[in-house]
């Protein structure tokens, strides 16, 4: 038992803000447990989608948003592909992931939210993933600065693998319209920011 | 000398498979009598029916005995492939070497094979001293006899009544109309309980076929199929029904304040003098002579000053009538679970735990709050609800580990309800599983919780109790994996369904099966579901099993046809396996006249030599079932069993101990 559940949990506003924002209607899910029977990635999250699903219905938003369950789903949608009861799920992670974003919502202190931020930072300056940036970046950020150097990045260092500068899109036009489409991402983002506080 | 025949089926490997048949067969041709033996793969196949006649016909034999599965599969198959080739069909016997023998004892070839030489070997050894008997025929009293006014006898008279044939509806409370009247709305639909039921009840007290006796009890049944003879009680209701002309006076003025309604499951009072409900079939008022100021005390009689008909008549008498019926089709419908055998729900302890039916009646908008749902304490209307599941149903320490059926359809229903009379409430419903099998049923619950927003939890309610005027909830929820703790204002218990509490004394009289529970045995679970071991007695509705209406309208239809194909015939065939008397031996003791269940022996003076008069008993051919109570019984070995004779049984024995 994980948590003592009073009737003053049962939010259902939580559970209409996630219906809203992901267009699904997850008081459909009677509970089979075939999102997770399929999930790759359940064995690494706090609550598997079935249960996730479960804590949404019953609107225990400090659950839901404090795992890190949204953060693991790798959007292979097969979750999806196989609900009886055509839920999106992946969408719905997405959705939880958009939410937490959004700030309404208390959210868990996994690290994975600064890596993807890290991640879009890099792409948006570069163009092209800067590996050791990236990962300098985020080994500092998470407090673990020596995270994977030795052995494994020295070898992929050695071998190439890793490059010292970053690249460039070297095309000008390309370039522009590279952060052009950035720039439209980031209104989308606070549109989307402001749909779900609003 | 007999001229017997032996046919060993294979059943394809069911027989084959563990017994040597060939071995059966060839064994047989050693007995005596045996003229022809052979083996076959399905002996009930056209076919192998046919080779039977064949070799009744070719080898002259005047007897056979058919080694296969159960009589209870095929005796009939083949004593009319006896008859078809030309022998009396009670000179076929059959050997069960099926299920008394290769199912059973498939582990164990050789010891199979022989007993299934020894199973052959009794029935030969009985085959040989059978007598050629013949049919008989009984008169059917078209005449059916439904017990239990609600929607499965209501429906089964209907039908009957329609066909032609006479029925009478005996009903032991003041009304037809049974537990179906008290709902409000019904599953999956959501129409209204009574607007579907009202005109079946109207329809039933106006058909010229249709005999109501309300307020009556069976008492006493005789008699057998075709001709059962029933006692039936008309318990004394001290309103004269002729005279009465339901103006409704008497209950309006009525004083006594100490009944509580039946009807409305004891949340409201009621009068002594009452009917049930205002569209009560006949609307007849009757008195509640324990409830009644002038039966207690002597005093009162104020019905009888205001009635204008003076059909007040506080000397009448129960009544009891003996009438002849053909066929009985017992609908006796269900009683709810006891709630106060759950102590930790506080049933009893705090007043807005409720049942099922009690909150049905409180938000049926003809029951005493007019459909307000109000908490029985303190009549504030409730703002938090839970209906907990499976109160008595699959729980065997309560011993009721069956499912009752319709309480997940019913519990959706009521929460349904409720948010749609008041939408702001919050709704929580308990369950173990949700069993929703049934046209549209799965779809109902669904949209309970989807479209009306019940918030279902799974999980029993392990307790409930008492915090200032609210009721703490305490359960689980294991799909999230926690405890919860609702503070309700009231809690609905969903009973599961049982027998009605008198069920098994009627059983008793009828002689009908019933199980642990106390509901009804049909003949058969798949092939059988509305007869009863006893010919003549069919059951419909929620007697038999829990039902809900469609499937107990469904049933008490082919009750009806069941009893409509007995009073097609002019005629009922009977079995002559009965037992017969020898008047010269019989000494006229009178002890197979006492143990005879059935009553079908009668003693008389006989004269059994010229001038010489005997008292001797006398079997009643058409009431005999052929028990053998009597062979057992008789001392001086006068009464013997067509067809199971005491030398065949003795040889039967002698065989198998040899």
């Amino acid at each position: 038992m994980k948590q003592y559940l009073e009737e003053k949990n049962f939010k259902q506003g939580f559970r209409k803000d996630v219906e809203r924002l992901s267009k699904q209607k997850i008081s459909n899910c009677y509970q089979c447990g075939k999102c997770s029977a399929g999930c790759p990635m359940a064995f690494k999250m706090d609550y598997p989608p079935t249960m996730t699903m479960r804590l949404i219905q019953l609107g225990l938003h400090d659950e839901v948003m404090g795992s890190n369950t949204a953060w693991y789903c790798v959007s292979c949608e097969t979750c999806t592909t196989r609900c009886p009861r055509e839920i999106d799920i992946a969408k719905v992670m997405d959705t939880l992931k958009i939410m937490a974003q959004a700030g309404k919502y208390e959210v868990s202190d996994t690290e994975i939210p600064i890596f993807d931020w890290i991640f879009l930072k890099s792409l948006q300056y570069t163009g092209k993933v800067y590996e050791l940036g990236l990962i300098m970046t985020y080994n500092i950020i998470s407090l673990n600065p020596f995270k994977d150097v030795f052995p494994l990045g020295l070898q992929m260092f050695l071998k190439g693998k890793i490059a010292l500068f970053p690249h460039f899109i070297n095309d000008p036009v390309a370039m522009w319209e590279h952060l052009e489409m950035f720039s439209k991402i980031h209104k989308k983002q606070k549109e989307k920011i402001r749909e779900t506080n609003g | 000398m007999a001229r017997i025949g032996v046919f060993v089926c294979h059943c394809g490997t069911n027989i084959a498979g563990v017994v040597d048949v060939k071995r059966v067969a060839e064994y047989a041709l050693t007995l005596p009598g045996v003229k022809y033996a052979i083996d076959y793969k399905y002996m009930c196949s056209d076919p192998g029916q046919n080779a039977i006649i064949e070799a009744v016909k070719e080898h002259k034999l005047d007897r056979i005995v058919v080694t296969a599965c159960s009589p209870r599969m095929h005796e009939g198959t083949f004593r009319k492939a006896a008859e078809r080739s030309g022998i009396n069909q009670y000179m076929s016997e059959m050997a069960n070497v099926r299920e008394h023998d290769s199912w059973v004892h498939s582990d164990d070839k050789e010891a199979a094979t022989l007993k299934a030489m020894k199973l052959m070997e009794m029935s030969v050894a009985k085959v040989r001293r059978s007598e050629a008997l013949s049919k008989m025929y009984a008169t059917v009293e078209k005449r059916a006899l439904v017990i239990g006014g609600g929607i499965a006898g209501i429906q089964a008279a209907l039908d009957i009544a329609e066909a032609g044939h006479k029925v009478v509806i005996v009903e032991k409370d003041p009304s037809i109309g049974g537990r179906m009247a008290q709902l409000d709305k019904t599953f999956p639909t959501l129409d209204c309980s009574a607007c579907i039921l009202t005109p079946k009840m109207v329809a039933a007290s106006q058909h010229p076929n249709i005999e109501l006796r309300v307020y009556s009890e069976v008492v006493e049944v005789n008699g057998y199929v075709g001709n059962f003879d029933i006692k039936i009680k008309k318990k004394a209701s001290s309103v004269d029904n002729k005279k009465c002309i339901s103006c409704g006076v008497c209950t309006l003025k009525c004083p006594s304040k100490r009944a509580q309604s039946e009807f409305d499951e004891k949340i409201a009072p009621r009068k002594a003098i009452y009917t049930p409900f205002p569209q009560a079939v006949p609307n007849k008022p009757v008195i509640d002579r324990e409830a009644c100021t002038f039966f207690l005390t002597g005093k009162c009689r104020i019905c009888e000053k205001v009635c204008p008909t003076q059909a007040i008549d506080f000397n009448q008498q129960d009544e009891v009538v003996t009438e002849k019926f053909g066929a009985v089709v017992l609908a006796t419908g269900f009683d709810i679970f006891d709630s106060n055998v759950y102590g930790e729900y506080g049933y009893g302890e705090y007043k807005d735990v409720v049942t099922s039916l009690q909150f049905e009646r409180l938000i049926n908008s003809s029951g005493p709050t007019e459909g307000h749902v109000v908490r029985l304490s303190d009549k504030k209307e409730p703002k938090n609800l839970v209906w907990i599941q499976c109160v008595g149903s699959r729980d065997e320490s309560k011993g009721r580990p069956y499912c009752s059926r319709v309480c997940c359809m019913y519990t959706a229903k009521q929460a349904m309800l409720m948010k749609e009379h008041y939408p702001e409430v919050n709704c929580y419903v308990f369950y173990i599983d949700i069993r929703a099998a049934g046209k549209n049923y799965e779809e109902f619950v669904q949209k309970a919780q989807n479209e009306y927003g019940v918030i279902y939890l799974r999980g029993r309610v392990s307790k409930i109790y008492e915090k200032k005027d609210k009721l703490i909830v305490r359960g689980a929820d294991t799909l999230s994996g926690s405890q919860v703790e609702i503070v309700a204002d009231m809690v609905v218990l969903a009973n599961g369904l049982e027998p009605r509490k008198d069920a098994k004394s009627l059983a008793q009289l009828f002689h009908v099966s019933y199980d642990q529970y106390g509901f009804f045995t049909e003949l058969h679970p798949k092939l059988g579901p509305v007869e009863t071991a006893i010919a003549g007695v069919f059951v419909a509705g929620a007697c038999q099993a829990c039902k809900d209406i469609p499937d107990t309208v469904a049933q008490a239809g082919a009750a009806a046809s069941k009893v409509l194909g007995l009073f097609s015939k002019e005629k009922m065939e009977v079995e002559p396996l009965i037992a017969k008397v020898d008047p010269l031996v019989c000494s006229g003791c009178e002890t197979c006249y006492n143990v005879c269940p059935y009553s079908a022996i009668e003693m008389e003076d006989r004269e059994v030599s010229r001038g010489n008069l005997k008292h001797v008993a006398k079997v009643l051919d058409s009431v005999c079932k052929g028990c053998g109570a009597c062979v057992g019984a008789c001392y001086s070995k006068a009464v013997d069993l067509k067809g199971f004779s005491e030398r065949q049984v003795y040889d039967q024995i002698e065989t198998v101990t040899q």
